[in-house]
């Protein structure tokens, strides 16, 4: 008997009109789990992660988060129950510093009400100054320290697809969503997120999920992998499996057909 | 004199009228059309208590109440429109506000009780510069201080990118709800400073007009920054008076030379005097 799930999704379908997808979907992650999702374009990997965070709601099936059903819970609120994530194309709050794309994030986390804010209580005071010390320890983490200031737009791109995973750090999760984190990204970058990645486990002691294209990087870091195609769940196991698995290679390659007179 | 106070008085009540439409604009992202129908609906409200149900307590506790009715009035216009149009977006809740503030008008223009098109008589003179500008500041330290709380982060990042802000944690219909409400009050209580220092009100006070020239004033301070919107406010009610004053075919072509010089404002800098800063003596912090 294993641990109780994090993240518990059971036959999830997603279905756009007459358009499937996700497909029947059944996974489960558990606590401190390091996973991958993998998949062909357009398989249906990023709709799975708009279902788990509440931007979509399931056709059918149901998500889970530490046993609790997330139907009918908002995306807001799933934030505060513990999932963060970070976007495809990166959506910073362009126009804010550094720092306060951070703070923003601690938003669910602070304990002040609104009166307290207006009238800049003491314990405005003493909320914003602890606020403000973990964020940085956060930049810090991310070597973005010296960098608060900045304006979030001019960041150079790796740094903003750091500061966006600083950033769902910030909301305090129990499981961190990352879509494609490595896209645009040079070879030394992806080095650097790998170690980083394990980093934010090992640190923060979370689940993380990740899409990604890049083979090399999840085949270095991801202790299990789910293969989505067409929106169904057609493998899942170690690297080592799914490597030698004929469904992915298909997926990935095509089928061979023999052509005969 | 009398033409210098009045214009002050105007100058205060524009500085109020335009933080409450920042709130809306600049702070959250909502693109309202509709201010000087909530403006009307808070002066027309805070009138008819002053001149029908006016309680036997002294003037300045009197002023209150009728700041509160009109803060109150103008804010349920806000829920009414609020609930249904703030799951529009953009140009769509641009219109729905638009009509709103036509439908707001329109009410007035064919209500006998407080004068139809003839207009509002007889209002008590119950504030005074004072008053205005009392009230003013009141307001800009609420809306400094929202924007330094998580609060008003939280509004913010509504303006900045809607999916990124829910996926912080941020409820978006409660927020936006909360700046379209708090934006609407606010300008009804600068609607009752309006009706209780000018003792007339006409509907054509708060035609669609006025929603604009408000909408200029945020705009040309800079969205989103308190020092833009007191800026705002005090450039664009002073400087059509100023040109009143150069004599000869200026005068005349006052108009056109005020538009060309919004013109001008806008190309030179698109995002407002201010920007999003504010005026600060401490050099290098932004806020």
């Amino acid at each position: 008997m294993k641990l109780i799930p994090l993240l518990d999704l059971e036959h999830v379908t997603m279905k756009f009109g007459g358009l499937t997808a996700v497909n029947d979907v059944s996974l489960k992650v558990y606590p401190r789990d390091l996973v991958a999702i993998i998949g062909p374009n357009g398989a249906g990997k990023t709709t799975l992660f708009n279902t788990i965070t509440g931007i979509y709601t399931p056709t059918s099936g149901s998500v889970s988060l530490d046993q609790k059903n997330l139907k009918n819970s908002k995306s807001s609120a799933i934030t505060e129950l513990g999932i963060a994530r970070t976007f495809q194309n990166i959506r910073l709050f362009k126009n804010l510093s550094v720092i306060d794309n951070i703070k923003l994030a601690k938003h669910t986390r602070i304990q002040y009400g609104f009166w307290s804010g207006i009238f800049r209580t003491k314990r405005f005071h003493q909320e914003e100054n602890k606020i403000e010390e973990e964020c940085l320890k956060l930049l810090a983490l991310f070597k973005l320290d010296d960098k608060k200031d900045y304006l979030a737009k001019n960041l150079a791109y790796g740094q903003q697809r750091k500061l966006e995973m600083a950033r769902a750090l910030a909301t305090e999760p129990k499981l961190l969503l990352l879509d494609e984190p490595a896209a645009g990204m040079n070879p030394t970058e992806t080095r650097e997120l790998t170690e980083l990645i394990h980093l934010i486990r090992d640190q923060f002691n979370i689940a993380v999920i990740l899409i990604e294209h890049d083979m090399k990087l999840v085949m270095g870091l991801a202790e299990k992998i789910f293969v989505l195609d067409y929106g169904n769940l057609i493998a899942e196991g170690s690297p080592a499996e799914i490597q030698n698995n004929k469904r992915v290679i298909e997926a990935y390659l095509g089928v061979e057909i023999e052509v005969n007179s | 004199m009398d033409y210098y106070l009045q214009i002050l008085l105007i100058v205060g009540i524009f500085i109020t009228l335009t933080l409450s439409l920042n709130l809306i604009n600049g702070y959250c992202g909502q693109f309202s059309l509709g201010h000087a129908g909530f403006w009307g609906a808070g002066a027309y409200a805070s009138a008819i208590y002053s001149s029908f149900y006016a309680l036997p307590v002294s003037t300045p506790i009197n002023m209150a109440i009728a700041c509160l009715v009109g803060f109150l009035a103008a804010a349920l216009c806000g829920i009414i429109i609020g609930v249904p149009c703030l799951r529009l977006k953009g140009d769509y809740l641009a219109i729905a506000t638009l009509g709103f503030g036509e439908i707001v008008r329109i009410i007035i223009m064919n209500t006998e009780l407080v004068g139809g098109p003839r207009g509002f008589i007889n209002i008590p003179h119950w504030a005074n510069i004072y008053w205005i500008y009392a009230v003013a500041l009141v307001v800009i330290v609420f809306m400094i201080n929202l924007k330094r709380s998580t609060y008003g982060r939280a509004i913010i990042s509504i303006r900045e990118d809607e999916i990124a802000a829910e996926n912080m944690g941020v409820n978006l219909f409660r927020y936006k709800l909360f700046s379209f409400i708090v934006g609407a009050g606010i300008a009804g209580v600068a609607g009752a400073l309006f009706a209780h220092t000018q003792q007339f009100l006409h509907p054509s006070n708060f035609n669609f007009m006025w929603s604009v020239i408000i909408l200029v004033m945020v705009i040309l301070g800079g969205q989103g920054s308190v020092t833009g919107s007191v800026i705002g406010a005090i450039v664009l009610t002073i400087f059509p008076e100023v040109l009143r004053f150069i004599g000869g075919h200026a005068s005349d072509w006052r108009m056109p030379i005020y538009s060309v010089l919004l013109i001008v404002l806008m190309l030179a800098r698109p995002q407002g005097i201010f920007g999003a800063h504010e005026f600060s003596l401490s050099k290098g912090r932004k806020s």
